[in-house]
């Protein structure tokens, strides 16, 4: 399902080749697909609308750039758009001048906010803060004890006290603070609904008396269509001054993402990546555009793919291919790398100048598996001399890969050639990586 | 339900209306929008009945067959007039509703004691949705023993325990960081031993993408049916009905390795609408079992398909 999108552009675009602008029916057609991929990410049909209409009047009549394909054009608009509506850059926490300062953690009911509030301590302390922690969830049964075995687990103080008034273990836990010079302090808040007044009327008061610093909406990433309701009540009510976004690590698509920016205008400034403690990432906007769309991480490849952006990825990758040692561990520790950086097709069009005959060929992977299956029959030594491959060796190479003497031949030539050519490699890295790219992915090259 | 007619506010009826009345109110006022003063069914009607179902978190695919179903029907001149266009609806989401097998287990029909493992990812609903069902059973007369198998999050048992206290159940424990098959293998083996009627198993929210928690839910299902034979007889995925369109990944994942036998949809006094459940009966077949309406224990309905969605459009 994640590559459906990227597909169904690129069929989109197909007959537009050779056309110099972005057609209207074009880019209706796109529109339609990325809509749906917005709605299967979980964004609300509302920032939907909106963004569709934005995207559209910006794709319309677009000169057709030389640099990407159509399809990769209208993706880069989608990414802007979204990574603009999610507020471009890392939002960092903000701290008092004059501490302690206080930080809120709100939501509802299960979104996160204990075990957050353990992470944020962490966190903060090991970026040479002083944080005490405090819960005021009187009421589910274990909360405050989940809480102090948290923050036992992390090393973070606690406030406790025999009282069940929010109000009260506020008071308590900021006269420690100053007391003891701690100079921020993370309140853990009961889990509620946006709709129960009472207790948002509660929170209220906390904030009117304490006046935090960030007031922050701890949101489930696997929220649907419903987080603009209730962000958007948190907000009104609270006046948020940022999300932070929990149970990043499942397959949740994250949609809220935009919807809770969308309705708040708040920053997401943090990511919950994990249930260990130290699972807490500064959000980066960027990376959770392709996820959202459901892409895998086409989108920062795409970005790489402009001429403009830096070519820090490509140059290491060059560096590497330059090492001096060139030898089939490295060349598998390429493959490996590959692998795992998706799709190779996706891999290829990341890679600055390849060659429009090769972009969107399809890569057979199973011939990288079957490279990589030879190179690992090899000894050491093999793999670093590969001058002493003789036929004998080859044979338990090709037994032991379950390939072929031909296979493991090809491999060695490949190498070879590609040992040769990065010998030859000076200036122009373009032209260089996009005879690398053809080694793997050119089928009209290679029989991969 | 015999009495529903006589005391409406107190009633199963008056009690699914009043919890999902705002769900009501946005969805079905807002289909109503649509078909208030309207002749003839247009286009521009279909785009927003579309928008009310997405809305409500059905997804794309489910949302795009249901209206293009009524389409058809319209096409055909069966529906011709936008105000029928409402109950075809709710026929079509009944419809989807009703496919899933509807035989509830009961308890005591297939071996004793009847083990319920409530499964879930994290922070749905698990824990409290055991404190109700055991609360709903035990003023039906049977014994329930409680069975803390999350032993991995902080104050979990502590959790458990109050809730067991509370209600004068038996809960069977042990240290942070057990094994909680283990504790499935004490849970069982003490309901055995006491003639218990059921056994209530909390386990450990988890991603449904992290197949070592899965294959530990595996081990705790062998282990019940090592002790009685067919135990787990059931096992409830619990939802949080503010989950989007991952709730199918859920839904399918926890099936695939455990076997869900039913889905208890929680949280459903907010506004979300939870309309995910009815993509996933309509591609997993699986029932809604129970419906969470807040915090308290006797905040725990069952789940009528016909009620429900008689309930949105009422
Ligand atoms: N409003 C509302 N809150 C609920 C409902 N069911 C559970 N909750 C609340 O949701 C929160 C999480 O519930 P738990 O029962 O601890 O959830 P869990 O699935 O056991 O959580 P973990 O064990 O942490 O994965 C608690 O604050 C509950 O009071 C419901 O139907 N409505
Ligand atoms: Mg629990």
């Amino acid at each position: 399902m994640f590559e459906a999108l990227t597909e169904k552009l690129q069929r989109t675009f197909k007959s537009l080749r050779g056309e110099g602008k972005l057609s209207e029916e074009h880019v209706n057609q796109a529109l339609s697909q990325i809509r749906l991929a917005l709605l299967e990410g979980d964004v609300h049909f509302k920032v939907v609308q909106q963004l569709t209409e934005n995207i559209r009047g910006r794709a319309l009549g677009q000169e057709v750039l030389l640099s990407l394909s159509p399809d990769q054009q209208v993706l880069k608009i989608v990414r802007d758009e979204l990574v603009g509506l999610l507020g471009g850059r890392v939002a960092p926490l903000q701290f008092s001048k004059k501490p302690p300062t206080l930080i809120f953690l709100t939501g509802l009911q299960g979104s996160g906010k204990t075990t957050t509030t353990g992470k944020l301590g962490k966190w903060l302390a090991k970026s040479g803060h002083r944080p005490v922690g405090v819960s005021t969830d009187v009421r589910r049964p274990a909360a405050r004890e989940q809480l102090a075995q948290i923050a036992r687990a992390v090393g973070l103080p606690v406030v406790e006290k025999a009282s069940d008034d929010p109000l009260e273990l506020l008071k308590a836990a900021r006269r420690e603070a100053e007391l003891l010079a701690y100079d921020v302090v993370l309140v853990d808040t009961q889990g509620r609904l946006h709709i129960d007044d009472e207790l948002m009327g509660e929170l209220e008061a906390m904030k009117k008396a304490f006046q935090p610093v960030e007031t922050l909406f701890v949101a489930d990433a696997m929220t649907g269509q419903d987080a603009v309701k209730s962000a958007g009540t948190f907000h009104e009510r609270l006046g948020l001054t940022g999300v932070i976004l929990t149970k990043m690590d499942g397959d949740a698509r994250g949609g809220a993402a935009l919807s809770i920016r969308w309705v708040t205008g708040r920053p997401i400034k943090f990511i919950g990546t994990g249930e260990k403690y130290d699972a807490l990432e500064p959000f980066h906007p960027d990376r959770i555009v392709s996820r959202i769309l459901g892409m895998g991480d086409v989108l920062s490849l795409i970005e790489k793919a402009e001429e403009t952006v830096d070519r820090a990825q490509a140059e290491e990758l060059e560096e590497k291919l330059r090492r001096a040692e060139f030898t089939l561990e490295d060349f598998r520790d390429q493959l490996r790398q590959l692998k795992k950086m998706g799709p190779l097709e996706q891999v290829l069009e990341m890679i600055p100048g390849v060659a429009p005959e090769v972009r969107g060929q399809p890569v057979n992977e199973g011939r990288l598996v079957q490279l990589e299956a030879i190179i690992n029959s090899m000894t050491p030594k093999e793999r670093r001399r590969p001058d002493i491959l003789d036929g004998r060796r080859r044979k338990r190479i090709a037994r032991g890969s379950g390939t072929t003497v031909q296979e493991v031949n090809q491999l060695l030539r490949q190498f070879a050639e590609m040992r040769r050519m990065m010998k030859a490699m000076k200036g122009g890295q373009g032209d260089a990586l996009r005879k690398l790219a053809a080694r793997f992915g050119g089928r009209t090259k290679l029989p991969m | 339900m015999a009495d529903t007619e006589t005391h409406p506010k107190h009633s199963w009826w008056g009690r699914l209306q009043q919890a999902v009345s705002r769900t009501r109110e946005q969805f079905v006022e807002r289909v109503d929008d649509v078909l208030r003063g309207r002749k003839e069914i247009a286009p521009e009607l279909f785009a927003q009945l579309e928008a009310a179902l997405l809305g409500a978190d059905l997804g794309v695919e489910t949302t795009t067959e249901v209206l293009g179903r009524l389409r058809e029907r319209c096409d055909r001149h069966e529906l011709t007039d936008p105000a029928a266009l409402r109950g075809a609806l709710r026929q079509e989401l009944a419809a989807l509703l009703r496919s899933t097998p509807n035989h509830q287990p009961t308890i005591g029909e297939a071996g004793k004691p009847h083990v319920v493992f409530l499964v879930g990812v994290n922070g749905t609903g698990k824990t409290t949705t055991i404190a109700k069902l055991a609360h709903r059973w035990q003023s039906e007369g049977r014994r329930v023993i409680l069975c803390a198998a999350d032993t991995f999050r902080a104050a979990a048992g502590e959790q458990l325990e109050i809730w067991a206290d509370r209600l004068n159940a038996e809960l069977l424990r042990q240290e942070p960081g057990a094994d909680p098959a283990a504790v499935v293998f004490d849970a069982v083996s003490a309901a055995r031993a006491r003639g218990a009627d059921a056994v209530l198993v909390d386990t450990a929210g988890r991603l449904h993408t992290k197949s070592n928690l899965m294959a530990e839910l595996e081990k705790m299902k062998r282990t019940a049916g090592k002790l009685v034979p067919g135990a787990p007889q059931e096992i409830l995925l619990v939802l949080d009905a503010t989950t989007g369109q991952n709730g199918l990944a859920q839904a399918r994942q926890f099936t695939q390795s455990v076997g869900v036998t039913g889905i208890v949809l929680t949280k459903l006094d907010g506004t979300a609408k939870g309309g995910i459940v009815i993509a996933i009966a309509r591609t997993l077949g699986l029932p809604i079992r129970y419906l969470g309406v807040g915090e308290q224990l006797d905040d725990l309905l069952d789940f009528d398909p016909e009620a429900y969605v008689a309930s949105l459009f009422e």
